[in-house]
């Protein structure tokens, strides 16, 4: 269950904190299989040259980048190799910065990390990260990739999220919404009340991916030879002028509301 | 109100909308269209011939030896090893959810609840056509009262719990992992919370600090790997060597990966602000001035010096070399 995936030792100036990383999320999307029909063996992958036809075997494949023009540039893989980074189990502490500088839409997918070895150290760096109220940007390499990484305390416990490159994240103050003229004011205080009508707690256990269930019911089912039936159901909303829809909405909610 | 299919939208280069829907708020609906907020990697790497021909991915039986074409493949769920339940593909049709438009807003939450480990993957809202003015109402209300909006709406067949997040005026949606999909620490299996001694924690406090920085430094976050790939692909251009030509009557792909570089930052950007300006016109009537507007990206902030000189120097900026990263950003604005 608690697999670990890498081990790595958290550098931090003259400090070593040996980790072992485990995934802190769990994709539970209900992945299939293709079988060849005819005979319902599970199908393999294989390069094919669109060229000959011909299976190019993987020990013979070769990489390369496509430019604009539809030229392709040979990469050996030596020629790459050279590029990768050394092989490390360091995980290296390049910057210290305030917890909220990292802005969430630079993650990729988060990692717990587990004191490898004595915890001392570990929960020692895990406290002072929370008492300084900061986080540390992080870079290793795992399995001849590399990595960059957000270093935060979390519960007391130490998470390392991944984080995309600089060139992937469009940083909010460069957009904008758009303009227009000024909002009316008394829309602007209906469409708040509504929001304020309908706000609050957040209970993340009350939403459930209902087509994975039905997925994975129709596979129970199909495993004992049973057989499920769902029918679809339609709503229609009509559309009216902005004001007359926030009053009515609002009149709703806090009519809801009064009733519950 | 009308209603858009995915097929319908028109093809785009870059980054198309891909899902077009309405939010509805209370009685109000506002429609609009979907954009990945994140860009793709710089360099992708593709699978080649020995000859250098870009390779295609094929099923291949086994047993049958022979390859598989998709038409006659089956989806199946291995419940043990080996052992495969069949599932039709009329099965799951009858199994998605309705196909629904819809982002129907009726929770709104503090913002501050939603923990960023939730967060999936972020898409940009941009208004459709004729729905400026709702958005912008939404945006402002969600924004001053700190709200963000709890729904789940179905795209390509599958559900999605998402937030619906006001910055800036521009409405951005979290896809968020169900709560069954995050582990504690507990889960992971992670140690009870030890004792530590405070002189360890002052030690390692100390040599944080020497670490400290007010911000994040874009630059220290930069994709090393793709950089030093294109310039190695660079080098090889310029000297002619392991290059092979593109075979006559293929097309470049683009999307399939390669030296993306610029290309890929200019269209996603210019989409969302052709966007937002025209109200959600159809992209592509009132597009960009292809001159210099397209030769300046638009996440200048997040460029290395050396990206806003080699820039400067495509602008022909006089005096580029003797400025600063500050001065450079100020002079390619100035320009564009």
């Amino acid at each position: 269950m608690a697999s670990t995936i890498w081990k790595g030792v958290i550098r931090l100036g003259e400090e070593a904190v040996p980790v072992k990383l485990r995934s802190a999320v769990t994709d539970r999307t209900i992945r299939f299989r293709l079988l060849d029909q005819p005979d319902g063996a599970p199908v393999e992958q294989r390069m094919v040259n669109p060229g000959t036809g011909k299976t190019v075997p993987y020990e013979n494949v070769r990489r390369g980048v496509e430019t604009e023009n539809g030229e392709i540039v040979v990469l050996d893989d030596p020629e790459l190799d050279t590029l990768s980074p050394p092989e490390s189990r360091d995980i290296e502490i390049i910057r210290v910065v305030p917890s909220a500088a990292i802005d969430h839409r630079w993650y990729v997918r988060p990692y717990w990390l587990a004191p490898d070895g004595d915890p001392e150290a570990y929960f020692a760096l895990a406290r002072a990260l929370e008492a300084e109220d900061r986080e540390g940007v992080a870079r290793w390499t795992m399995r001849k990739k590399e990595y960059q990484g957000a270093l935060h305390p979390r519960d007391g416990y130490l998470m390392l999220v991944t984080l995309r490159h600089a060139s992937e994240v469009v940083s909010a103050a460069e957009l904008e919404g758009p303009t227009g003229r000024e909002l009316d004011p008394r829309e602007r205080a209906m469409a708040i009340q509504l929001i304020e009508a309908l706000s609050g707690e957040f209970e993340h256990e009350a939403y459930e991916d209902e087509y994975r269930n039905r997925v994975a019911e129709l596979i129970e089912a199909k495993a004992s030879g049973k057989r499920i039936r769902l029918e679809p159901k339609r709503e229609k909303r009509r559309q009216e002028s902005l004001a007359s829809a926030l009053e009515k909405s609002l009149a709703a909610a806090r009519k809801e509301r009064s009733v519950a | 109100m009308p209603e858009r299919d995915e097929d319908q939208v028109e093809e785009q280069s870059g980054a198309r909308p891909f899902w077009s829907g309405t939010i509805t708020f209370g009685l109000v609906s506002v429609p609009v269209e979907l954009l990945p907020a994140n860009r793709p990697r710089r360099v992708s790497l593709r699978m080649l011939a020995p000859d250098g021909t870009p390779l295609r991915r094929e099923y291949w039986s086994p047993r049958a030896k022979e390859s598989v074409e998709s038409g006659e493949t089956v989806h199946a769920y291995e419940i043990e090893d080996g052992r495969f339940v069949e599932v039709t593909d009329e099965e799951l049709e009858e199994l998605a959810p309705r196909k629904t438009r819809e982002i129907d807003l009726r929770l709104f939450v503090d913002r501050d609840e939603l923990d960023p480990v939730f967060f999936e993957r972020a898409y940009f809202l941009a208004p459709s056509k004729g729905a400026t003015k709702p958005y912008r109402l939404l945006a402002a209300a969600m924004e001053s009262s700190n709200q963000a909006g709890i729904a789940t709406f179905v795209m390509r067949e599958r559900e999605y719990l998402v937030a619906i997040i006001a910055e800036n005026g521009l409405l951005r949606a979290e896809t968020m992992r169900f709560a069954d999909e995050i582990r504690s620490p507990e889960d992971a299996g992670l140690p009870a919370r030890s004792k530590v001694e405070k002189k360890a924690v002052r030690r390692f406090a100390a040599a944080l600090e020497d670490l400290f920085a007010d911000e994040l430094d874009p630059d220290e976050l930069e994709d090393r790997r793709s950089r030093a790939i294109e310039e190695l692909v660079r080098a090889k251009l310029a000297a002619g060597k392991d290059v092979v030509a593109p075979p006559a009557g293929r097309e470049s792909t683009g999307e399939s990966g390669g030296v993306a570089g610029d290309r890929a930052v200019i269209d996603l950007m210019e989409e969302l602000r052709r966007r937002m300006k025209s109200g959600g016109a159809p992209a592509g009537r009132n597009a960009p001035d292809p001159g210099r507007q397209a030769r300046v990206p638009a996440d200048l902030e997040s460029r290395s010096k050396q990206e806003l000189y080699d820039l400067a120097k495509r602008l022909d900026i006089e005096g580029r070399s003797r400025m600063t990263k500050g001065d450079l950003l100020r002079a390619i604005r100035r320009s564009a």
